[in-house]
Parts: C-alpha cells; structure tokens; sequence
C-alpha cells in the first residue's frame, strides 16, 4: 500500500518525457501580457489613435473578442494554459517552455501571430500594427528563445506596404515566413497580391496562411453560420479557394519559387478537391490556358499543409491513403498551442505511421521549407 | 486491489476534486451531490489531465428549438479538447462502447472501523471519530 500525496509541480508525468521524438512545431499562438503591450511598438501617433478609436476590424466588435465566443470558460485556451502567474495564455515564455517547448521536446517552434495588422480596416494603422507585431516578436519571444521562429506580419491588403515590411525583415533569419490569414479581401490568386508573391519568392520565406477567427468576409459562402462548430468546420473552406485561385490565375507559372502552407485549415479535403480540379481542366483547359499542367501538379509542388487537428478517420487506413496521396514531404506537424484544440506531438495520430513519415511531417518538411538549419 | 485513505469526509466540498497519486497513477476523487467517484487523472483520447477539467450537467434535447439539462455536476469535460465523461461509468458521451476512462470504486468509512484494518499506518492519520474516503485499486 502506498501513500497519497498531493500532486506538485515537483511531480514528474512520464507522459510528458520526450521519446525520442525531435519535433517542429508549426503552430504556436503567442499572445501579448496586457492588452496594451503591444501598443508600445507603435510610434507614438498611432499609439494615441489606437487609444482614441481602436483597432476596427471586419466582423469583430472590438479586438478583445472573436465572433464566435468558444469553449468558454477559458476563451477558446486549454484550461490549463493559463499561466499561474497571470496574464492570457502564451503570454508567458518561462510557463511556455515548461509546457510546450521543453514538456514535447519542441526544437523549433513557428510563430503564428492572429491579431495585428493583417486584418485592420484603416490599412495604414494595419502597416503600423504589422510592424509592432513583427518588434514584438523579436523583443518577446525570438530573441530570448532561439528555439521559437517569428511570422513577419504584413498588411496584405496593401501589398506595397506588405512588401516593404517583406523586405525590412526577410534578411533576419529569426523570420522564417509571411503570415496572412485566410479570409482576404479578394480570391488570393488576384494580381493585386502578386507583389507580395515576388517578394516572397525573392526572400526565399514561404507565406503560411492560417484561418483567422475573422476575415473579410462572412465565414461560409452562403452566410454567417449558427454555431461555433459550424465555424470550426468552415476554416477547411477559405484554403479550398486559395489553391483553386492561384492555381487557376497563374500564380505558380509567374513565381515557380512560390511556397504556400496552408495552417489549421484541415488536409483530409485535399485528395478529392485535386480530383475535381484535374477533371474540369481537362474539359475547360482552354479557359485558363495559363494553367499548362494538370492543377493537382501546381498543388503538390506549392503547398504545405499542418496537421493540427489531425484528422481522425474511422478507420486508421483511411487516414494513412490520405497522406500517401498528399505526400508525407507536404504535412508538416502543428499542436496549435494554447488552443483548445490543441495537438499533443505523441498522440495526435491514432495510426502508426513508418519511421520515415513520421521524421518528415515532425521535423524534417519544416526543417527544410522554414530553412531551419541555416545560421 | 488494495483500498486507500484519501481524504477525510468534509475535506472535498461538494463539486469540487482532490487529485492524488496512487501509486503510479494520478487519481481524481469527486464529491457531487454527497457521493464521491474516482477516474484515472487521464483522458484516453489525448492523455490531458482529465479531472483537473470541469463538472458539467448533462445537456439534451428533444429536438430543434429545445434544450433540458440534468445530472447536474456528473459530466467531466476535458480541459483539452472538451471530450465529455460520465463520472459515475468513466464512459464518454459521444462513444460509450469504445471510449471510456477507467473508474475506480469509492467508499467512505468510519474512523472506527479503519483503526482495526490494515489501512492506517501507511496512509493517512485516522482518528476514530471521523469519517474517511477510501478509493479501492
């Protein structure tokens, strides 16, 4: 018979030991202290119009809450993410590294910022908010962690601001990709955008797009949805758009150095969207004659997919014909930390994957596209 | 199986939990509504600490438009991914015949009664005249 106790911090979970297992997170949401944190970024001007009016953006009443309140109490975090010393969620790097990065043996970890300037409606305070956000990332996270990679925020509605901000931070190498979120103002094939894509091809970075809780239009083609399940369902719809738009307007024949990773949207609708998209060129080719190879080439050759949430299939085979098809090289590993739907590294996948999938979507994909191993 | 002392009766208020180790496993006792459960601290679809989550009632309906709530504080939501758990079974809601997290029996004693046993010396201070929780493994 044995003694109860308490458990302590001092209690060390076996589940929490690393197995060997080196990983890359592609995933994590860093979030500020204070609301005002970020603001100190800003110069002086902007701080005081900040203050005054706000940050206004598409479908979100104010900055501090989604359109979609989730999985409350807890404001859509784990429940145990909450920092014990206070503050949101990821505010914290010591209590990050004790859970995330030290607790799943994390070796890089991608930042993915959600709130900035991407999606501000007064496009000048976005540029501004953009690099607040790309300072921040800096000062707070990259600088002190060398494990932990930033997103260079940009404007993407104004690609020329977008560009600059490219070109101001693409030669850190504490930068590893463009952040936009899914949900632009227009099909991100468009020409308006092509800017942004040359100078992402220039800078060797790929643009990593992850479904925003908000966006420039509603969060399904016929409407707001009712629910937040419905929401969560929705977030696997705006990348469907994004690899028909830019497939379809040329994109990858103009820029054939254009990398894509299409973040938390889903990956099991990859196969069957390629099949349609395969069979309708072949009857209206003549349409897009800019498109000269079957689009499924384009899609493989250009985008990455993050796994978070795994998808679970019924059954497991289900799951590993879905990746044979994608490619074990195209998936990259996320946990989507401090989220809810967080992914823990040794349990996400209920199929047991070969020795050799399991090293490229944990490591070495993201290794690779993010350039990782460069100084 | 051995039965261990987890707490004195009164120390776990109604709705709340003590989580202990037993041995090698984390265990969570539950007080709802004067009766008291124990899970494994472990939540079988991703391995998050299961009963650190919170009680829920049951939430239902009938169809459109409605919605009844009942077993009030008897359904333990993941702090994770939010998976629900029926305290008394360990079954999840949404898969009872595949998913469920272990359960371990729960009584409570007189102080009396456990001085003549074999529990006291290596568990817990007993005192006569108090009542004790003990989770069987």
């Amino acid at each position: 018979m044995s003694i109860p106790s308490m458990v302590g911090p001092e209690l060390e979970d076996s589940r929490s030991k690393s197995k060997g297992l080196r990983v890359v997170d592609c995933d994590i949401h860093p979030s500020a202290s204070s609301p005002t944190e970020l603001a100190q970024f800003l110069p002086e001007g902007w701080r005081k119009h900040l203050g005054t009016y706000g940050a206004r953006m598409p479908n979100q009443p104010t900055s501090n809450v989604v359109p979609y309140p989730r999985m409350a109490p807890g404001h859509g975090m784990r429940m145990d993410s909450w920092p014990p010393n206070g503050g949101f969620p990821a505010s914290d790097l010591e209590f990050m590294r004790e859970q995330l990065l030290d607790a799943c043996d994390i070796e890089f970890g991608i930042l993915q910022p959600l709130s900035g300037g991407s999606l501000t409606t007064n496009q000048e305070l976005g540029a501004a908010l953009s690099d607040a956000m790309n300072e921040w990332q800096l000062e707070k996270w990259t600088r002190k962690d060398k494990r932990l990679k930033a997103a260079i925020c940009v404007p993407q509605e104004d690609p020329a601001s977008a560009v600059a901000t490219i070109e101001r931070y693409a030669k850190d190498r504490d930068f590893v990709h463009i952040a936009v979120p899914t949900r632009t103002m227009e099909p991100f094939g468009r020409k308006r955008y092509w800017p942004i894509f040359e100078a992402a091809e220039r800078s060797d970075l790929p643009i990593c797009m992850h479904a925003p809780a908000t966006g420039y239009h509603c969060n399904t083609p016929t409407g707001w949805v009712s629910y937040y399940i419905e929401e969560h369902v929705a977030f696997a719809h705006p990348p469907q758009t994004i690899i028909t738009s830019m497939i379809m307007e040329g994109v990858f024949e103009r820029f054939p150095g254009l990398k894509v990773v299409l973040v938390e949207g889903g990956f099991a609708w990859v196969p069957p969207l390629a099949w349609r998209l395969d069979s309708l060129w072949k009857r209206m080719r003549d349409e897009v004659p800019r498109v000269k190879r079957p689009p499924s080439e384009y899609l493989r050759e250009h985008f990455w997919f993050t796994t978070q949430p795994v998808e679970e299939s019924e059954r497991p085979s289900d799951l590993l014909d879905t990746i044979r098809w994608i490619g074990a090289d195209r998936l990259m590993f996320s946990t989507d930390y401090p989220h809810w739907d967080f992914d823990d590294p040794k349990r996400a996948f209920k199929v047991e994957l070969s020795e050799d999938d399991r090293k490229a979507i944990f490591r070495e994909n993201a290794v690779a596209l993010f350039r990782l191993d460069e100084k | 199986m051995s039965r261990h002392v987890v707490a004195k009766v009164g120390e776990i208020p109604p709705g709340q939990r003590k989580i202990l180790v037993i041995g090698e496993r984390r265990i969570g006792v539950f007080h709802s509504n004067g009766q008291y459960f124990a899970l494994l601290d472990r939540c079988p679809h991703q391995g998050a600490s299961l009963c650190s989550g919170m009680l829920f009632s049951l939430v239902d309906s009938s169809g459109p438009g409605e919605y009844r709530t009942s077993r009030e504080s008897e359904m333990l939501r993941c702090p994770w991914h939010g998976w629900e758990f029926d305290i008394r079974t360990g079954q999840s809601w949404c898969d009872p015949s595949k998913m469920r997290v272990k359960t371990y029996p729960v009584s409570v004693e007189p102080g009396a009664e456990l001085v003549k046993g074999p529990y006291v010396a290596e568990t817990y201070p007993v005192a006569v005249e108090d009542e004790y929780v003990l989770v069987e493994i």
